[in-house]
């Protein structure tokens, strides 16, 4: 484990996280929570756990973030909070 | 003192996953926007994910891979990380994306009934669709029911 590395990342990750649930326009908030999943595949690779690592950039970031926009294709984009 | 200064540093990643699970249960709890609550279930999801795969790194461990297979000389020497909470992990990553669809498909549903996907607006809605679904409506009884 990279310490610097891995404090980096999770510093990022708390800021991602922040920022999604924080920003009133949908999309973006979904574009973030794609780059969260992301940054957490990179702490998990970086942790030695690499066939967790792929699986989430697959599918946390990748099917959860279509799913994500076709909801919002077919709902509203704008949140009140 | 030093001994709480250890504490923190040893044990960082401990403390983001706790930061990160306090976020989307914050998130959960006081988010209005139904697709925001499942943003939030998402990160707190993935929160107790990075416990598990924080529990399972050994100081000086590499990738749970076999050293030396494929017919050469078996490394007895090496230091794994420990594969079983990657295994659950694996399976827990499906569930939760399972999980997401439901809840989306569940949305789409509610915004084709309601009109909106704010909790606040979909509860007015459907009070004037029963008042028997509100408290204060039933309090005041006959009177509310009979003006709709």
């Amino acid at each position: 484990m990279i310490w610097i590395l891995d404090i980096t990342m999770l510093f990022f990750l708390v800021v991602c996280a922040i920022a999604a649930i924080s920003i009133k326009d949908l999309l973006s908030s979904i574009i973030i929570l794609s780059a969260y999943s992301l940054i957490m595949a990179i702490v998990w690779v970086e942790m030695h756990s690499v066939d967790v690592g792929f699986t989430e950039a697959a599918v946390g970031a990748g099917i959860t973030t279509v799913l994500f926009i076709a909801t919002l294709a077919r709902t509203e984009g704008r949140s009140e909070d | 003192m030093s001994g709480i200064l250890d504490i923190v540093y040893a044990e960082y990643n401990y403390w983001i996953y706790v930061t990160l699970m306090m976020i989307g249960f914050y998130a959960m709890i006081a988010k209005k926007n139904l697709i925001k609550k499942v943003i939030g279930a998402n990160i707190f999801q993935t929160a107790i994910f990075l416990f598990y795969i924080s529990l399972s790194d050994v100081t000086g461990g590499t990738a749970p891979i076999l050293m030396g297979g494929h017919g050469g000389e078996h490394a007895a020497d090496v230091i794994y990380t420990n594969p079983v909470p990657h295994v659950l992990i694996l399976t827990a990553i499906v569930v939760a994306v399972s999980t997401t669809a439901v809840a989306l498909a569940l949305i789409i549903r509610i915004y084709n009934e309601y009109g909106s996907i704010e909790e606040d607006v979909i509860l007015a809605a459907r009070r004037k669709l029963q008042p028997e679904f509100s408290e204060h409506a039933r309090q005041k009884g006959v009177a509310e029911v009979g003006r709709q």
